[in-house]
């Protein structure tokens, strides 16, 4: 089981004060796989992600993440910035959360922190120029240049992310997430305001992310043809507890998922049923 | 100037002599309920103890009229020059020339300091102006570091100058040590306590930080202040020693550097020397600075500014980035503090009030968060014009305040508001200030 299975959640509970946002949640995630994590708004997929990339302590329940090298790490007791450190997990943002202020270019440098850092001698052998720190950075520069190639963006390097439309945007996002070089990556919703062709681009992204480098991605997602292209897997989420999961197709066809999705919103429910035909 | 900006249309203008009448109106009501117990009634205590009092009209109505004409000359000057967000075409050649000349101003700005000392050098007031100025860039280097940077807001800068001030006054009064082993060690002891006040700061952000490093500075005044028996309290410590050129004092005396050059002792051979000491120092600043902005640690403090919370999803140690960013900083001010007190020979607490903490954080408002020869030139204008205005008595600070509230008028994010990037593979061009965040602590 452990082998092709990078990511386990077993009974995560999530509560505010009085609310329960997730209730006894487990499931999979497998190793170089696309899983799709859907329900209506509100069910809680958000705070899932937050309580695997750190930003929630989870009141109960483990996640547990197996490296390529068989390495366990449990998620729940790392928190902030050591998830994306030490167990390599990296996400993005529902709403997107590029530094806007510096250039695509430099984004993607920054992603490349802990790697420089270490280059550069926590700062000291970068200060004096050191042989070792500039090959570091030139090294640094060509993994930003392919990235920035892969998302075709290579042209606006030198732009300021903030002034990128907003799909080269969620593209950037992606390719900085990927430039910490995580084995997990985690998106929250990459396709929200793309339009069809930019959705299409980011599905075959999300591919070659797959296919080509091997890193297994996790993905909350709306729009119903992008999960039904590209996952392997789909659970699906509603009030805080797993109503189904399985393949893209079996979870179309199952009557809780299409009752879950008509009782919170008719707009998505029409989603999903027409993404079935 | 990006060619969507060029796309946007100019707004309409504000129409109409009845519409400037109306705001000139406006203004002056307002300027008379304001002005008419300011200077329409003027009270005094008479001879019996009693209040008298008696009303000056003619000045109330002759303010009233000034600002009643203000409004129209600044209306009228506001419809000329067109709506704020209107873009105006410059031609190529003048934008060419402009940027040039952009290019150059760092470079002759070098230049000029440099020789500062030649051309001055019978003029002690415009040297002793200048190493002021100095002193002051470096302390808008150092600030720039927390609040241009990693955007910290950071109200109680002076700390660090105080704490470097006094432990070289210390060490050397009391143990004899040298300027130069002494300056590192007043840089570390400022970073330490950078390092300190760091910690329980972590996690505030923006108006709290602020007010948390607005007390501590305060406090660290109030220490020295009370602690007597090292300090000297509020008689400060005098007597310290003057910098050596590496072990060759500047003095009259037989060992002195005159008599060893064989050449006439003049007292400003030691303003000169002190004036390339603070140079030095300043340049240090400015290249340390330079060389950490194109490092991880630099792009961290930046991507800090720009938000927090994508830096953690990046894996970057938020709160070691922080507390780099205030040492790095306070031992600037460390140095800066020791140059101080060399140069005063003198120190006591009433150097290291508020005041300075906000003039060094007004030079980096002023002259652009985060771009080195803003700073610069903002600490001149502040310095020097301050010096300028001297002429002008009790109205110095008026004129004063009127400049800065222009500038901040024209240029809101400052004399040099955009930011260079740290690294570019085809174009290095300025990313627009609309774009690059301040920061929210």
């Amino acid at each position: 089981m452990s082998g092709d299975t990078i990511l386990s959640v077993d009974g995560l509970s999530m509560r505010f004060g009085g609310i329960v946002a997730v209730n006894d949640l487990s499931f999979d995630a497998g190793r170089r796989k696309i899983t799709a994590l859907i329900g209506p708004n509100g069910a809680g997929k958000t705070t899932v992600f937050n309580c695997i990339t750190g930003f929630y302590r989870p009141s109960g329940g483990s996640i547990a993440l197996t490296h390529d090298d068989g390495r366990t790490i449990q998620l729940e007791r790392l928190n902030d910035f050591r998830i994306s450190k030490q167990a390599r997990v990296a996400r993005t943002f529902q709403n997107i959360r590029l530094f806007p202020g510096m250039t695509a270019l430099e984004n993607l440098m920054v992603a490349q922190h802990n790697a420089l850092m270490r280059a550069s001698g926590l700062t000291f052998l970068g200060l004096i120029g050191a042989p070792s720190w500039r090959s570091a950075e030139t090294r640094a520069i060509d993994l930003a240049r392919t990235w920035l190639t892969r998302i075709g963006l290579l042209e606006r390097a030198d732009d300021a992310a903030g002034n990128l439309p907003y799909g080269d945007q969620r593209r950037l996002e992606i390719a900085r997430a990927m430039c910490t070089e995580p084995a997990l990556l985690c998106l929250d919703e990459p396709a929200a305001g793309l339009n069809a062709r930019e959705s299409a681009a980011l599905s075959e992204l999300l591919l070659s992310i797959r296919t080509e480098l091997g890193t297994s991605i996790l993905l909350i997602e709306h729009d119903m043809s992008v999960v039904m292209e590209i996952s392997d897997h789909v659970v699906v989420m509603d009030y805080g507890v797993k109503i189904a999961e399985g393949t893209p197709q079996s979870v179309r066809d199952d009557p809780k998922v299409i009752a879950a999705y008509l009782g919170a919103d008719e707009e998505e429910a029409l989603a999903v049923m027409e993404s079935g035909t | 100037m990006t060619a969507s900006t060029l796309e946007k249309q100019p707004a309409p203008r504000a129409s109409g002599a009845a519409f400037i009448l109306k705001k000139a109106t406006i203004s002056a009501l307002v300027a008379l309920v304001l002005f008419s117990l300011m200077i329409g009634v003027r009270t005094e205590a008479g001879p019996q103890g009693g209040l008298i009092y008696w009303t000056r009209f003619g000045d109330l109505a002759a303010i009233v009229a000034a600002v009643f004409g203000g409004s129209i000359v600044v209306e009228l000057l506001r419809q000329w020059w067109g709506p704020a967000d209107r873009v105006r075409v410059v031609p190529p050649v003048v934008q060419n020339a402009l940027s040039l000349a952009g290019r150059l101003l760092a470079p002759a700005l070098l230049i000029f300091t440099f020789l500062v000392p030649v051309i001055f050098y019978d003029q002690r007031y415009i040297l002793d102006l200048a190493i002021l100025v100095l002193t002051y860039v470096m302390l808008g280097w150092g600030l720039n570091v927390v609040v241009g940077l990693a955007g910290l807001l950071d109200l109680g800068y002076v700390a660090f100058y105080a704490v470097g001030a006094y432990s070289y006054a210390l060490l050397a009064t009391n143990f004899g040590l040298s300027f130069w082993v002494c300056l590192p060690l007043a840089g570390i002891l400022a970073a330490f306590w950078g390092v300190l006040l760091g910690f329980p700061v972590l996690r505030l952000r923006g108006d709290y930080l602020a007010i948390v490093t607005l007390a501590f500075g305060e406090i660290i005044r109030l220490v020295i202040i009370n602690w007597q028996s090292l300090t000297g309290g509020p008689n400060g410590i005098s007597g310290i020693p003057r910098p050596t050129l590496f072990g060759i004092p500047l003095t009259p005396g037989e060992d002195g550097l005159a008599a060893r050059l064989g050449i006439e002792f003049s007292p400003t051979h030691r303003i000169v020397f002190l004036f390339y000491l603070i140079l030095a120092l300043a340049l240090l600043t400015n290249w340390v600075t330079i060389r950490l902005r194109r490092l991880p640690i630099g792009r961290a403090w930046e991507a800090l500014r720009e938000d927090e919370v994508a830096c953690r999803a990046l894996g970057i140690n938020t709160t070691t980035t922080k507390l780099t960013a205030f040492a790095t900083g306070a031992m600037f001010g460390g140095f800066a503090g020791a140059f101080f007190a060399t140069r005063q020979g003198f120190i006591s607490p009433e150097s290291f009030t508020f005041q300075e903490s906000a003039l060094v954080l007004a030079i980096v408002v002023l002259g652009g968060m985060g771009s080195q020869l803003g700073v610069a030139l903002a600490a001149l204008a502040m310095i020097g014009g301050f010096e300028l205005f001297r002429g002008l008595d009790q109205y110095r600070m008026l004129v004063f305040g009127i400049a800065m509230v222009l500038l901040m008028i024209w240029r809101p994010r400052g004399l040099i508001g955009h930011r260079a990037p740290t690294v570019y593979l085809e174009r290095n061009q300025a990313i627009s200030s609309d774009l690059v965040k301040e920061g929210h602590g």
